[in-house]
């Protein structure tokens, strides 16, 4: 047995007794940045593969939601610096070393361009909301087209939007995967937390990302067609995200003992019944089930496996960062 | 040049003054600290052994949070001292998670805070505040290109551990067994 014991009273608040320091903005905005990525990505790429009207949600109606999470993402990003006044720091300089300046370059990039996207289809965007009656939206995008009339300055980057959005189309897959993958690395560049320090991180949090992102798409979709297309894309999604999954433990049970003991916390200690129940069941086969049952003609709601599925994605990035920084060092 | 400490494990006593000369000197805001004792009991009674640490940043070779920093506040200057420049930092909390030490914390105004080896007082050649206190001559401080700065000696003379050598930050914090 070994006990460790600070005698001089260490009780720094976030640090002891154990790491706390990173809340709810943290997940919150890894969730908003996948979700995001996802949104673009599948916007860009069935418009470069010349889809736009097979899947009309998808390219021109889904990503004017990619702008507005992004910045909610952001103002989470900026509740949780201790020094907020000081956040343009992040701009004066490039460092290759940290995922977080990555991180900030990348977001600095999309937030522009996932708005131009949703501006240059903003017509599109006003007859979906009209055509299945949602008010406020409908209002709030009619304003904005009325600004465009009005200043010659918006109307001038509407009409470069529309006409710069094969560049952008391209563009944005780069820097969505980018996003999505940048979510995960952020949290396995930190080898002091061995929950955390797995590359498998990247490529799972991408594929999360994505998965919820067709989510959001086949629930704002109304065309039976695309709603189908897309919940088989979710669903192949969800099998790579368990592939993925089954991969991180048997990485961590073969590896060193702070990331078996990391394993363990999710192998019967206090995260088990969560991550099991809630995340894999409740958030990924679950929802696969309904939606496998709906390819087979079964008529279920398509906002209950979505519904599960965000909620999944949301969960999933919740508990990682919570139990990550339970689990440190031994020495 | 590359600074490094030594502290003697089988002198220690855990008196706690390196903590508090610490406190003193760098005027660390109350309830916090830059460094700390541990202690490690290992066994099952009666077999048990004991071992006081007195602990702190360890100034690593490779250093996770600076790697980490996104803004460049974390920075090693000369001799190898890891430190925070202030105005810099955007309290992020990067480096809180990269450091396996547990070594930094956010202080009261914003920024991160850590163990700076004392460089200003360094840098007049005096010893660390914590060095210089301690009552049974358990720390000691000096440069590894000097060999006769007291902890080279020390490191030739004596069998020494490093904290979590596999977290492969190359910690030059030694303690002597």
């Amino acid at each position: 047995m070994k006990e460790e014991l600070f005698v001089s009273g260490r009780d720094i608040p976030f640090i002891d007794p154990v790491l706390h320091i990173w809340h709810w903005q943290i997940p919150l905005y890894l969730f908003v940045g996948g979700l995001a990525a996802g949104l673009i990505f599948f916007a860009s790429y069935f418009y470069l593969k010349g889809k736009e009207d097979k899947f009309p949600v998808a390219v021109k109606v889904a990503p004017f939601l990619a702008p507005i999470v992004i910045v909610l993402g952001l103002i989470a990003l900026l509740l949780d610096l201790r020094h907020p006044a000081y956040f343009w720091q992040l701009y004066t300089t490039i460092r290759l070393d940290s995922p977080m300046s990555w991180g900030a370059w990348t977001l600095g990039a999309v937030m522009p361009l996932s708005m131009l996207w949703p501006l240059s289809y903003i017509k599109d965007i006003q007859e979906y909301f009209a055509k299945y009656k949602f008010r406020m939206p409908y209002n709030l995008i009619t304003w904005i087209i009325k600004m465009i009339k009005r200043y010659w300055v918006i109307e001038w980057v509407y009409e470069l939007s529309i006409k710069m959005r094969k560049p952008i189309a391209i563009i944005n897959i780069v820097l969505s995967i980018v996003l999505g993958v940048y979510t995960g690395i952020l949290l396995s560049a930190f080898n002091a937390r061995p929950l955390w320090n797995t590359s498998i991180l990247g490529p799972l949090f991408l594929v999360s990302g994505l998965s919820t992102g067709a989510a959001a798409i086949m629930w704002m979709a109304r065309d039976h067609y695309e709603k189908i297309t897309f919940s088989k894309i979710d669903l192949l999604l969800i099998g790579v995200e368990l592939f993925f999954i089954v991969h991180m433990f048997m990485g961590f049970l073969a590896s060193s003992q702070v990331q078996q003991e990391a394993a363990a916390l999710f192998l019967g200690g206090e995260f088990t019944a969560i991550f099991w129940g809630f995340f894999v069941f409740l958030g990924l086969i679950f929802p696969a089930i309904m939606e496998i049952m709906e390819l087979y003609g079964y008529k279920i709601p398509i906002s209950i496996p979505a519904f599960f599925i965000l909620f999944g994605g949301a969960l999933f990035r919740f508990i990682m960062v919570d139990a990550g920084q339970i689990t440190r060092f031994l020495y | 040049m590359r600074y490094a400490m030594t502290m003697d494990i089988k002198k220690c006593v855990g008196c706690s003054d390196c903590v508090v000369a610490c406190q003193t000197e760098n005027n660390v805001p109350l309830g916090f600290c830059r460094d700390w004792i541990v202690e490690n009991v290992d066994g099952t009674y009666p077999n048990l052994e004991l071992e006081i640490r007195s602990e702190r940043c360890n100034h690593c070779d490779n250093t996770p949070c600076v790697r980490t920093c996104p803004t460049g506040a974390s920075h090693v200057i000369e001799g190898g001292i890891v430190k925070v420049t202030h105005s810099e930092c955007i309290g992020c909390g990067a480096c809180i998670q990269a450091c396996p030490y547990d070594a930094r914390y956010f202080h009261p105004d914003g920024y991160v805070d850590k163990c700076t080896f004392c460089d200003h007082r360094v840098a007049k050649g005096q010893d660390t505040a914590c060095v210089s206190v301690c009552p049974t001559k358990s720390l000691a401080f000096g440069d590894l290109d000097d060999p006769n700065s007291p902890v080279s000696i020390l490191l030739r003379e004596r069998k020494w551990k490093v904290n979590a050598p596999e977290a492969g930050t190359k910690p030059q914090v030694y303690f002597l067994i």
